[in-house]
Protein backbone atom coordinates (compact mmCIF):
# COMPACT_ATOMS: atom_id res chain seq x y z
CA UNK A 1 0.00 0.00 0.00
CA UNK A 2 1.24 3.17 -0.74
CA UNK A 3 2.17 5.91 1.97
CA UNK A 4 1.26 9.37 1.15
CA UNK A 5 3.03 12.05 3.34
CA UNK A 6 0.94 14.36 5.07
CA UNK A 7 0.53 17.38 3.30
CA UNK A 8 1.89 20.41 5.55
CA UNK A 9 0.73 23.60 6.07
CA UNK A 10 3.80 26.69 5.77
CA UNK A 11 1.96 29.46 7.29
CA UNK A 12 4.92 31.77 6.61
CA UNK A 13 4.73 31.19 2.98
CA UNK A 14 1.37 31.46 2.24
CA UNK A 15 1.31 34.93 4.57
CA UNK A 16 3.27 36.51 1.41
CA UNK A 17 -0.10 35.86 -0.46
CA UNK A 18 -1.85 38.25 1.63
CA UNK A 19 -1.57 41.84 0.43
CA UNK A 20 -3.15 42.88 4.18
CA UNK A 21 0.17 41.64 5.89
CA UNK A 22 2.31 44.47 3.57
CA UNK A 23 1.53 47.10 6.49
CA UNK A 24 2.32 48.33 9.48
CA UNK A 25 -0.81 48.85 12.80
CA UNK A 26 1.13 51.32 14.87
CA UNK A 27 4.46 50.79 13.78
CA UNK A 28 4.19 47.24 14.27
CA UNK A 29 3.31 44.57 11.73
CA UNK A 30 -0.32 43.31 11.95
CA UNK A 31 -1.00 40.62 13.68
CA UNK A 32 -4.33 39.52 12.82
CA UNK A 33 -6.34 37.58 15.16
CA UNK A 34 -9.89 38.19 14.27
CA UNK A 35 -10.39 35.53 10.79
CA UNK A 36 -13.63 34.11 13.01
CA UNK A 37 -15.12 37.36 12.22
CA UNK A 38 -13.68 37.58 8.79
CA UNK A 39 -10.61 36.31 6.80
CA UNK A 40 -8.21 38.23 4.77
CA UNK A 41 -8.07 37.87 1.20
CA UNK A 42 -5.07 36.22 -0.51
CA UNK A 43 -4.24 37.71 -3.86
CA UNK A 44 -5.27 34.89 -5.99
CA UNK A 45 -8.83 35.81 -4.76
CA UNK A 46 -8.34 39.40 -5.56
CA UNK A 47 -6.77 38.59 -9.14
CA UNK A 48 -9.56 36.19 -10.15
CA UNK A 49 -12.48 38.95 -9.34
CA UNK A 50 -10.84 41.76 -11.19
CA UNK A 51 -9.95 39.46 -14.03
CA UNK A 52 -13.68 38.67 -14.01
CA UNK A 53 -14.20 42.24 -14.01
CA UNK A 54 -12.01 43.34 -16.79
CA UNK A 55 -12.50 40.63 -19.27
CA UNK A 56 -15.75 38.63 -18.95
CA UNK A 57 -18.32 40.10 -16.85
CA UNK A 58 -22.06 40.62 -18.00
CA UNK A 59 -25.28 39.81 -16.74
CA UNK A 60 -25.77 36.13 -16.14
CA UNK A 61 -28.76 33.55 -17.35
CA UNK A 62 -29.75 36.31 -20.15
CA UNK A 63 -27.43 37.63 -22.63
CA UNK A 64 -27.54 35.52 -25.92
CA UNK A 65 -24.04 37.56 -26.50
CA UNK A 66 -21.18 36.20 -25.89
CA UNK A 67 -20.12 38.02 -23.07
CA UNK A 68 -23.45 36.68 -21.12
CA UNK A 69 -22.40 33.41 -21.36
CA UNK A 70 -18.34 33.58 -20.24
CA UNK A 71 -20.36 35.18 -17.20
CA UNK A 72 -22.93 32.56 -16.85
CA UNK A 73 -20.87 29.93 -16.81
CA UNK A 74 -18.00 31.42 -14.41
CA UNK A 75 -20.73 31.75 -12.04
CA UNK A 76 -22.29 28.20 -12.87
CA UNK A 77 -18.76 26.89 -12.71
CA UNK A 78 -18.45 28.48 -9.31
CA UNK A 79 -21.76 26.73 -8.11
CA UNK A 80 -19.95 23.98 -9.37
CA UNK A 81 -16.64 24.28 -7.13
CA UNK A 82 -19.55 24.85 -3.89
CA UNK A 83 -20.88 21.55 -4.53
CA UNK A 84 -17.85 19.52 -4.68
CA UNK A 85 -16.61 21.72 -1.45
CA UNK A 86 -19.27 20.40 0.77
CA UNK A 87 -20.07 16.91 -1.50
CA UNK A 88 -23.60 17.88 -2.46
CA UNK A 89 -25.20 15.36 -4.84
CA UNK A 90 -26.36 17.81 -7.60
CA UNK A 91 -25.30 22.14 -7.67
CA UNK A 92 -29.58 21.79 -7.85
CA UNK A 93 -29.10 21.98 -4.31
CA UNK A 94 -26.68 24.74 -3.60
CA UNK A 95 -28.51 28.13 -3.37
CA UNK A 96 -26.02 31.33 -3.42
CA UNK A 97 -26.91 33.43 -0.59
CA UNK A 98 -25.43 36.86 0.95
CA UNK A 99 -24.38 34.87 3.70
CA UNK A 100 -24.82 32.38 6.38
CA UNK A 101 -27.82 34.98 7.60
CA UNK A 102 -29.33 34.78 4.75
CA UNK A 103 -29.30 31.12 4.25
CA UNK A 104 -30.71 30.26 7.45
CA UNK A 105 -33.60 33.11 7.49
CA UNK A 106 -34.19 31.74 3.88
CA UNK A 107 -34.91 28.02 5.89
CA UNK A 108 -36.94 29.57 8.92
CA UNK A 109 -39.03 31.40 6.55
CA UNK A 110 -39.41 29.14 3.54
CA UNK A 111 -39.77 25.87 5.33
CA UNK A 112 -40.42 27.52 8.56
CA UNK A 113 -43.33 29.43 8.37
CA UNK A 114 -45.25 26.68 6.33
CA UNK A 115 -44.50 23.25 8.52
CA UNK A 116 -44.70 25.13 12.13
CA UNK A 117 -47.78 25.06 14.06
CA UNK A 118 -48.96 24.85 17.91
CA UNK A 119 -47.95 21.44 19.20
CA UNK A 120 -44.26 21.96 17.43
CA UNK A 121 -40.83 22.32 18.71
CA UNK A 122 -37.97 24.23 17.36
CA UNK A 123 -34.83 23.27 19.61
CA UNK A 124 -31.47 25.52 18.98
CA UNK A 125 -28.54 25.60 20.96
CA UNK A 126 -27.33 28.10 23.88
CA UNK A 127 -24.39 28.92 22.04
CA UNK A 128 -25.80 29.78 18.45
CA UNK A 129 -25.03 32.80 16.61
CA UNK A 130 -27.67 35.34 16.93
CA UNK A 131 -27.87 34.14 12.92
CA UNK A 132 -29.18 30.92 13.71
CA UNK A 133 -31.32 31.77 16.65
CA UNK A 134 -33.38 34.73 16.15
CA UNK A 135 -34.92 33.85 12.88
CA UNK A 136 -35.95 30.11 14.53
CA UNK A 137 -36.86 32.04 17.74
CA UNK A 138 -39.25 34.56 15.28
CA UNK A 139 -40.56 32.08 13.38
CA UNK A 140 -41.77 30.08 16.18
CA UNK A 141 -43.00 32.82 17.92
CA UNK A 142 -44.65 34.01 14.49
CA UNK A 143 -46.38 30.28 14.01
CA UNK A 144 -47.39 29.34 17.75
CA UNK A 145 -44.66 26.64 17.73
CA UNK A 146 -42.47 26.42 21.05
CA UNK A 147 -38.63 27.24 20.79
CA UNK A 148 -36.16 26.08 23.26
CA UNK A 149 -32.24 25.43 23.47
CA UNK A 150 -30.01 22.86 24.19
CA UNK A 151 -28.21 23.79 27.43
CA UNK A 152 -24.39 24.34 27.59
CA UNK A 153 -22.16 22.97 30.18
CA UNK A 154 -18.89 25.06 32.18
CA UNK A 155 -16.68 23.43 29.43
CA UNK A 156 -18.54 25.23 26.83
CA UNK A 157 -20.06 21.85 25.43
CA UNK A 158 -23.40 20.87 24.91
CA UNK A 159 -25.49 19.20 27.27
CA UNK A 160 -26.70 16.45 25.30
CA UNK A 161 -28.13 14.41 28.57
CA UNK A 162 -30.87 17.43 28.30
CA UNK A 163 -32.14 15.92 24.83
CA UNK A 164 -34.48 13.57 25.63
CA UNK A 165 -36.29 16.03 27.96
CA UNK A 166 -36.72 18.45 25.15
CA UNK A 167 -37.99 15.80 23.03
CA UNK A 168 -41.31 15.69 25.52
CA UNK A 169 -42.21 19.25 24.96
CA UNK A 170 -44.04 18.35 21.67
CA UNK A 171 -43.38 17.55 18.63
CA UNK A 172 -39.95 18.12 17.30
CA UNK A 173 -39.80 19.81 13.78
CA UNK A 174 -36.09 21.65 13.39
CA UNK A 175 -33.03 20.98 15.79
CA UNK A 176 -30.87 24.26 14.65
CA UNK A 177 -27.15 23.71 15.48
CA UNK A 178 -23.87 25.34 14.96
CA UNK A 179 -20.78 22.92 13.47
CA UNK A 180 -18.60 25.45 15.42
CA UNK A 181 -19.13 27.56 18.16
CA UNK A 182 -17.56 31.33 17.12
CA UNK A 183 -17.11 32.24 20.15
CA UNK A 184 -15.70 29.24 22.18
CA UNK A 185 -14.26 27.34 19.14
CA UNK A 186 -16.54 24.14 20.60
CA UNK A 187 -16.70 21.28 17.62
CA UNK A 188 -20.37 20.08 18.20
CA UNK A 189 -21.08 16.10 17.38
CA UNK A 190 -23.33 17.14 14.33
CA UNK A 191 -23.91 13.91 13.18
CA UNK A 192 -25.15 12.52 16.49
CA UNK A 193 -27.24 15.12 16.97
CA UNK A 194 -28.12 14.78 13.28
CA UNK A 195 -29.48 10.96 13.96
CA UNK A 196 -31.68 12.08 16.88
CA UNK A 197 -33.34 15.04 15.12
CA UNK A 198 -34.26 12.61 12.20
CA UNK A 199 -34.98 10.18 15.05
CA UNK A 200 -37.68 12.50 15.99
CA UNK A 201 -38.66 13.59 13.08
CA UNK A 202 -36.84 16.70 12.55
CA UNK A 203 -35.24 18.36 10.12
CA UNK A 204 -31.61 18.86 10.96
CA UNK A 205 -30.08 22.33 10.26
CA UNK A 206 -26.22 23.40 10.60
CA UNK A 207 -24.89 26.39 10.83
CA UNK A 208 -21.03 26.16 8.90
CA UNK A 209 -20.01 29.32 8.97
CA UNK A 210 -16.90 28.76 11.21
CA UNK A 211 -16.63 24.96 10.01
CA UNK A 212 -15.76 25.53 6.37
CA UNK A 213 -13.00 27.81 6.32
CA UNK A 214 -11.38 25.47 8.49
CA UNK A 215 -11.95 21.80 8.10
CA UNK A 216 -13.46 19.30 5.29
CA UNK A 217 -17.17 19.13 4.83
CA UNK A 218 -19.42 16.74 3.26
CA UNK A 219 -22.89 16.97 3.78
CA UNK A 220 -23.59 13.62 2.30
CA UNK A 221 -21.71 11.82 5.41
CA UNK A 222 -23.27 14.69 7.90
CA UNK A 223 -26.73 13.74 7.18
CA UNK A 224 -28.19 17.00 7.95
CA UNK A 225 -30.91 18.63 5.73
CA UNK A 226 -29.55 22.29 5.52
CA UNK A 227 -26.32 23.89 5.83
CA UNK A 228 -24.99 26.53 5.13
CA UNK A 229 -21.77 28.68 4.74
CA UNK A 230 -19.91 32.21 3.94
CA UNK A 231 -17.26 33.17 1.52
CA UNK A 232 -15.65 35.79 2.94
CA UNK A 233 -14.62 33.70 6.22
CA UNK A 234 -13.15 31.34 3.97
CA UNK A 235 -10.64 33.64 2.03
CA UNK A 236 -13.52 34.52 -0.19
CA UNK A 237 -15.18 38.35 -0.75
CA UNK A 238 -18.18 39.42 1.58
CA UNK A 239 -21.27 39.79 -0.07
CA UNK A 240 -21.90 35.44 -1.39
CA UNK A 241 -22.57 32.44 1.07
CA UNK A 242 -24.22 29.38 0.09
CA UNK A 243 -27.41 27.46 1.06
CA UNK A 244 -27.18 23.92 0.59
CA UNK A 245 -30.46 21.75 1.01
CA UNK A 246 -31.90 18.59 0.34
CA UNK A 247 -33.34 18.39 -3.16
CA UNK A 248 -36.83 16.91 -1.92
CA UNK A 249 -37.16 19.35 0.71
CA UNK A 250 -36.36 22.41 -1.37
CA UNK A 251 -39.12 21.09 -3.98
CA UNK A 252 -41.44 21.27 -1.38
CA UNK A 253 -40.23 24.92 0.05
CA UNK A 254 -42.48 27.77 -1.24
CA UNK A 255 -39.96 30.66 -2.45
CA UNK A 256 -38.30 32.98 -0.39
CA UNK A 257 -37.84 36.21 -2.26
CA UNK A 258 -39.52 37.07 -5.16
CA UNK A 259 -38.95 38.57 -8.36
CA UNK A 260 -36.79 38.24 -11.16
CA UNK A 261 -34.79 34.79 -12.35
CA UNK A 262 -37.25 32.79 -9.93
CA UNK A 263 -39.63 32.76 -12.03
CA UNK A 264 -41.04 30.11 -14.53
CA UNK A 265 -44.21 32.07 -15.68
CA UNK A 266 -46.03 35.33 -14.89
CA UNK A 267 -49.25 36.46 -16.13
CA UNK A 268 -51.48 38.74 -14.39
CA UNK A 269 -53.35 35.95 -12.87
CA UNK A 270 -50.92 33.71 -11.57
CA UNK A 271 -47.14 33.29 -11.27
CA UNK A 272 -45.24 29.64 -11.45
CA UNK A 273 -41.82 29.42 -9.93
CA UNK A 274 -38.09 28.22 -11.75
CA UNK A 275 -36.91 25.30 -11.09
CA UNK A 276 -33.66 24.79 -8.14
CA UNK A 277 -31.51 26.63 -7.64
CA UNK A 278 -33.54 29.47 -9.61
CA UNK A 279 -36.64 29.33 -7.49
CA UNK A 280 -34.26 30.81 -4.63
CA UNK A 281 -32.22 33.28 -6.54
CA UNK A 282 -34.77 36.42 -7.43
CA UNK A 283 -32.52 39.23 -9.01
CA UNK A 284 -29.42 39.76 -10.24
CA UNK A 285 -27.10 37.44 -8.01
CA UNK A 286 -23.62 38.58 -6.55
CA UNK A 287 -21.86 37.39 -9.73
CA UNK A 288 -18.23 38.76 -8.99
CA UNK A 289 -18.53 37.24 -5.79
CA UNK A 290 -19.32 33.91 -6.88
CA UNK A 291 -15.85 34.24 -8.96
CA UNK A 292 -14.11 35.02 -6.17
CA UNK A 293 -15.71 31.98 -3.87
CA UNK A 294 -14.94 29.45 -6.31
CA UNK A 295 -11.08 31.00 -6.35
CA UNK A 296 -10.94 31.13 -2.38
CA UNK A 297 -12.12 27.22 -2.75
CA UNK A 298 -9.90 26.77 -5.20
CA UNK A 299 -7.35 28.49 -2.87
CA UNK A 300 -8.23 26.87 0.57
CA UNK A 301 -8.73 23.53 -1.34
CA UNK A 302 -5.10 23.99 -2.89
CA UNK A 303 -3.38 24.64 1.06
CA UNK A 304 -5.85 21.39 1.91
CA UNK A 305 -8.35 21.66 4.49
CA UNK A 306 -6.85 18.44 6.25
CA UNK A 307 -3.33 20.46 6.68
CA UNK A 308 -5.04 23.23 7.89
CA UNK A 309 -7.15 21.74 10.69
CA UNK A 310 -3.65 20.08 11.47
CA UNK A 311 -1.76 23.48 11.62
CA UNK A 312 -4.86 24.78 13.70
CA UNK A 313 -4.47 21.98 16.37
CA UNK A 314 -0.96 23.23 16.37
CA UNK A 315 -1.29 27.18 17.01
CA UNK A 316 -4.22 25.83 19.79
CA UNK A 317 -1.93 23.48 21.74
CA UNK A 318 0.45 26.15 21.76
CA UNK A 319 -1.61 28.84 22.54
CA UNK A 320 -3.84 27.71 25.29
CA UNK A 321 -0.96 27.09 27.84
CA UNK A 322 0.70 30.60 26.98
CA UNK A 323 -2.21 31.97 27.80
CA UNK A 324 -3.08 30.26 30.71
CA UNK A 325 0.29 31.61 32.10
CA UNK A 326 -1.03 35.14 32.42
CA UNK A 327 -2.28 35.94 35.90
CA UNK A 328 -6.03 36.67 36.21
CA UNK A 329 -6.82 35.28 32.48
CA UNK A 330 -9.69 33.07 32.18
CA UNK A 331 -10.36 30.60 29.19
CA UNK A 332 -13.13 29.84 28.05
CA UNK A 333 -14.31 26.53 26.12
CA UNK A 334 -13.48 22.80 25.44
CA UNK A 335 -9.88 21.45 24.99
CA UNK A 336 -7.88 21.90 22.25
CA UNK A 337 -9.00 18.17 20.75
CA UNK A 338 -12.57 19.89 20.67
CA UNK A 339 -11.67 22.93 19.57
CA UNK A 340 -11.30 24.74 16.41
CA UNK A 341 -8.78 27.46 16.08
CA UNK A 342 -10.84 30.02 18.12
CA UNK A 343 -10.05 31.45 21.87
CA UNK A 344 -12.11 33.46 24.11
CA UNK A 345 -11.18 34.63 27.41
CA UNK A 346 -11.62 37.14 30.12
CA UNK A 347 -9.13 39.35 31.77
CA UNK A 348 -10.21 39.78 35.63
CA UNK A 349 -10.91 43.57 36.33
CA UNK A 350 -10.57 44.53 32.80
CA UNK A 351 -13.57 44.74 30.02
CA UNK A 352 -12.79 43.13 26.57
CA UNK A 353 -12.95 46.69 25.15
CA UNK A 354 -9.97 47.57 27.07
CA UNK A 355 -8.22 44.39 26.55
CA UNK A 356 -8.87 44.54 22.48
CA UNK A 357 -7.66 48.77 22.60
CA UNK A 358 -4.32 48.03 24.75
CA UNK A 359 -3.49 45.01 22.40
CA UNK A 360 -4.43 47.32 18.81
CA UNK A 361 -2.00 49.70 20.00
CA UNK A 362 0.36 46.44 20.12
CA UNK A 363 -0.48 45.79 16.58
CA UNK A 364 -2.40 42.80 16.97
CA UNK A 365 -6.40 42.59 16.62
CA UNK A 366 -8.89 40.37 18.25
CA UNK A 367 -12.32 40.91 19.07
CA UNK A 368 -14.33 41.89 21.93
CA UNK A 369 -17.38 41.85 22.68
CA UNK A 370 -20.74 39.47 22.80
CA UNK A 371 -19.88 37.87 19.29
CA UNK A 372 -23.33 37.67 18.57
CA UNK A 373 -23.75 35.10 21.18
CA UNK A 374 -25.69 37.29 23.98
CA UNK A 375 -27.58 34.07 25.65
CA UNK A 376 -24.21 32.00 25.64
CA UNK A 377 -22.81 35.35 27.61
CA UNK A 378 -25.30 35.20 29.96
CA UNK A 379 -24.59 31.66 30.53
CA UNK A 380 -20.69 32.21 31.21
CA UNK A 381 -22.14 35.14 33.30
CA UNK A 382 -19.79 37.66 31.37
CA UNK A 383 -21.25 41.08 29.28
CA UNK A 384 -18.63 39.98 26.70
CA UNK A 385 -15.52 38.41 25.98
CA UNK A 386 -11.68 38.92 24.46
CA UNK A 387 -11.61 36.33 21.30
CA UNK A 388 -8.52 35.64 19.34
CA UNK A 389 -8.81 33.48 16.60
CA UNK A 390 -6.25 31.87 14.07
CA UNK A 391 -6.16 30.77 10.31
CA UNK A 392 -3.65 29.98 8.00
CA UNK A 393 -1.38 33.25 8.48
CA UNK A 394 -1.50 32.86 11.90
CA UNK A 395 2.11 32.61 13.04
CA UNK A 396 3.14 31.26 16.12
CA UNK A 397 5.06 34.25 17.17
CA UNK A 398 1.89 36.01 16.46
CA UNK A 399 0.44 34.36 19.61
CA UNK A 400 3.63 35.27 21.40
CA UNK A 401 2.78 39.00 20.52
CA UNK A 402 -0.45 38.29 22.13
CA UNK A 403 0.47 37.19 25.43
CA UNK A 404 2.77 40.14 26.14
CA UNK A 405 0.06 42.22 24.59
CA UNK A 406 -1.90 40.78 27.94
CA UNK A 407 0.97 41.13 30.02
CA UNK A 408 0.26 45.01 29.30
CA UNK A 409 -3.55 45.22 30.02
CA UNK A 410 -2.48 44.15 33.17
CA UNK A 411 0.09 46.28 34.01
CA UNK A 412 -1.95 49.51 32.54
CA UNK A 413 -5.11 48.58 35.28
CA UNK A 414 -2.49 47.13 38.19
CA UNK B 1 3.36 60.68 25.57
CA UNK B 2 2.69 57.54 23.55
CA UNK B 3 -1.49 56.81 22.33
CA UNK B 4 -2.26 54.16 24.89
CA UNK B 5 -1.28 56.29 28.04
CA UNK B 6 -3.19 59.12 26.94
CA UNK B 7 -6.44 57.03 26.76
CA UNK B 8 -5.79 55.29 29.61
CA UNK B 9 -4.52 58.09 31.85
CA UNK B 10 -4.23 58.46 35.21
CA UNK B 11 -7.62 60.07 35.65
CA UNK B 12 -9.51 57.74 33.53
CA UNK B 13 -8.16 54.62 35.59
CA UNK B 14 -9.14 56.16 38.77
CA UNK B 15 -12.52 56.87 38.06
CA UNK B 16 -12.80 53.19 36.30
CA UNK B 17 -11.51 51.76 39.92
CA UNK B 18 -12.47 54.38 42.17
CA UNK B 19 -16.30 55.34 40.65
CA UNK B 20 -17.80 58.45 42.10
CA UNK B 21 -21.36 58.14 43.13
CA UNK B 22 -21.53 54.47 42.46
CA UNK B 23 -24.36 52.76 43.97
CA UNK B 24 -28.03 52.67 44.13
CA UNK B 25 -30.78 55.50 45.71
CA UNK B 26 -33.54 53.35 47.14
CA UNK B 27 -36.82 55.06 45.99
CA UNK B 28 -35.45 57.26 43.81
CA UNK B 29 -37.37 59.72 41.91
CA UNK B 30 -36.29 58.66 38.71
CA UNK B 31 -33.89 56.22 37.40
CA UNK B 32 -33.28 54.75 33.82
CA UNK B 33 -31.30 51.59 32.09
CA UNK B 34 -29.39 51.44 28.97
CA UNK B 35 -26.58 48.90 27.15
CA UNK B 36 -24.63 49.62 24.67
CA UNK B 37 -25.07 46.68 22.38
CA UNK B 38 -21.40 46.62 20.49
CA UNK B 39 -19.72 45.60 23.81
CA UNK B 40 -21.84 44.89 26.21
CA UNK B 41 -21.90 48.23 28.19
CA UNK B 42 -24.54 48.35 30.63
CA UNK B 43 -25.22 51.78 32.73
CA UNK B 44 -28.34 52.44 35.57
CA UNK B 45 -28.56 55.79 37.17
CA UNK B 46 -30.81 56.89 39.78
CA UNK B 47 -31.56 60.42 40.21
CA UNK B 48 -33.62 61.99 43.79
CA UNK B 49 -34.82 65.44 43.19
CA UNK B 50 -35.14 68.71 45.69
CA UNK B 51 -37.42 70.47 43.50
CA UNK B 52 -36.12 70.65 40.71
CA UNK B 53 -32.43 70.69 41.94
CA UNK B 54 -30.81 67.11 41.22
CA UNK B 55 -30.25 66.68 44.89
CA UNK B 56 -28.28 63.27 44.53
CA UNK B 57 -27.51 60.95 41.58
CA UNK B 58 -25.85 57.63 41.31
CA UNK B 59 -25.40 54.94 38.97
CA UNK B 60 -24.18 50.90 39.00
CA UNK B 61 -23.24 49.21 35.82
CA UNK B 62 -20.54 47.78 34.23
CA UNK B 63 -18.14 48.08 30.89
CA UNK B 64 -15.07 49.27 29.84
CA UNK B 65 -12.57 51.85 31.50
CA UNK B 66 -14.02 54.25 29.20
CA UNK B 67 -17.58 53.95 29.85
CA UNK B 68 -17.79 53.74 33.79
CA UNK B 69 -15.08 56.55 34.19
CA UNK B 70 -17.37 58.91 32.14
CA UNK B 71 -20.05 58.19 34.11
CA UNK B 72 -18.34 58.23 37.53
CA UNK B 73 -16.93 62.03 36.16
CA UNK B 74 -20.84 62.78 35.04
CA UNK B 75 -21.76 62.45 37.95
CA UNK B 76 -19.36 64.76 39.92
CA UNK B 77 -20.21 67.31 37.48
CA UNK B 78 -24.32 67.52 37.55
CA UNK B 79 -25.15 66.99 41.70
CA UNK B 80 -26.70 70.57 42.51
CA UNK B 81 -27.78 71.35 39.05
CA UNK B 82 -31.11 71.80 38.07
CA UNK B 83 -32.85 68.87 35.80
CA UNK B 84 -33.74 71.50 32.49
CA UNK B 85 -30.13 72.30 32.88
CA UNK B 86 -28.66 68.84 32.98
CA UNK B 87 -30.79 68.06 30.01
CA UNK B 88 -29.41 70.87 28.11
CA UNK B 89 -25.97 69.67 28.57
CA UNK B 90 -24.06 69.71 25.84
CA UNK B 91 -22.08 66.53 25.66
CA UNK B 92 -19.23 68.39 24.44
CA UNK B 93 -18.80 69.41 28.17
CA UNK B 94 -18.31 66.05 29.22
CA UNK B 95 -16.24 65.19 26.72
CA UNK B 96 -13.62 68.03 27.63
CA UNK B 97 -13.80 66.72 31.53
CA UNK B 98 -13.21 62.93 29.59
CA UNK B 99 -10.29 64.61 28.13
CA UNK B 100 -9.05 61.81 25.53
CA UNK B 101 -9.16 61.29 21.92
CA UNK B 102 -12.02 59.31 20.70
CA UNK B 103 -13.08 56.87 17.49
CA UNK B 104 -16.71 57.15 17.20
CA UNK B 105 -16.93 53.51 18.58
CA UNK B 106 -15.60 54.42 22.10
CA UNK B 107 -17.05 57.64 21.90
CA UNK B 108 -20.72 55.71 22.01
CA UNK B 109 -18.91 54.10 25.36
CA UNK B 110 -17.60 57.39 26.59
CA UNK B 111 -21.92 58.86 26.43
CA UNK B 112 -23.93 56.06 27.26
CA UNK B 113 -23.90 57.26 31.09
CA UNK B 114 -25.16 61.50 29.86
CA UNK B 115 -27.70 59.18 27.38
CA UNK B 116 -28.84 57.85 30.54
CA UNK B 117 -28.74 60.20 32.81
CA UNK B 118 -30.99 62.41 29.87
CA UNK B 119 -33.34 59.15 30.00
CA UNK B 120 -34.06 59.60 33.85
CA UNK B 121 -34.69 63.26 33.52
CA UNK B 122 -37.07 62.93 30.58
CA UNK B 123 -39.35 60.56 32.80
CA UNK B 124 -38.68 61.98 35.71
CA UNK B 125 -39.41 65.78 35.06
CA UNK B 126 -40.45 65.42 31.55
CA UNK B 127 -37.61 67.41 29.94
CA UNK B 128 -37.24 67.11 26.56
CA UNK B 129 -34.49 64.26 25.07
CA UNK B 130 -32.70 66.56 22.50
CA UNK B 131 -32.71 65.50 18.98
CA UNK B 132 -29.43 64.84 18.71
CA UNK B 133 -30.04 61.96 20.54
CA UNK B 134 -32.91 60.60 19.73
CA UNK B 135 -30.79 58.25 16.84
CA UNK B 136 -28.54 57.58 19.56
CA UNK B 137 -31.12 57.24 22.01
CA UNK B 138 -32.43 53.84 19.64
CA UNK B 139 -28.09 52.74 18.91
CA UNK B 140 -28.09 52.58 23.09
CA UNK B 141 -30.91 51.04 23.52
CA UNK B 142 -32.35 53.08 25.77
CA UNK B 143 -35.30 52.74 27.37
Amino acid sequence: MAVTAEQKLDARKLRADFPIFEQEIHGKPLAYLDSAASSQKPRYVLDAMTEFYETSYANIHRGVYDLGERATEAYEGAREKARAFINAESTREVIFTRNVTAALNLVAYAWGLDNLGPGDVVVVTEMEHHSNFVPWQYIAGRTGAQFAAIPVDHEGELQLDQLDSLATRGRLKVVACTYVSNSLGTVNPVEKLTAWAHGQGAIMVVDAAQAAPHRPLDVQALGCDFLGFTGHKMCGPTGIGVLWGRRELLEQMAPFELGGHMIRKVTLEHTTWNELPAKFEAGTGPIAEAVGLGAAIDYVGEVGLDALERYERELLDYALPRLAEVPGLKLFGPAAERRAGIVSFEVEGVHPHDVAQILDWEGVAVRAGHHCNQPLMSKLGVPATTRASFYLYTLPEEIDRLVDGLHKVRQTFA
Amino acid sequence: MSEMDNLYREVILDHYKNPRGHGVIEGADAEAEGQNPLCGDEVSIFVSFDGDKIEDVKFRGRGCAISQAATSMLMEMVKGRTAQEVAALDREELLEEVGIPLTPIRLKCALLGLGVLKLALHKGKGTALPDEWAGLAEDLELK
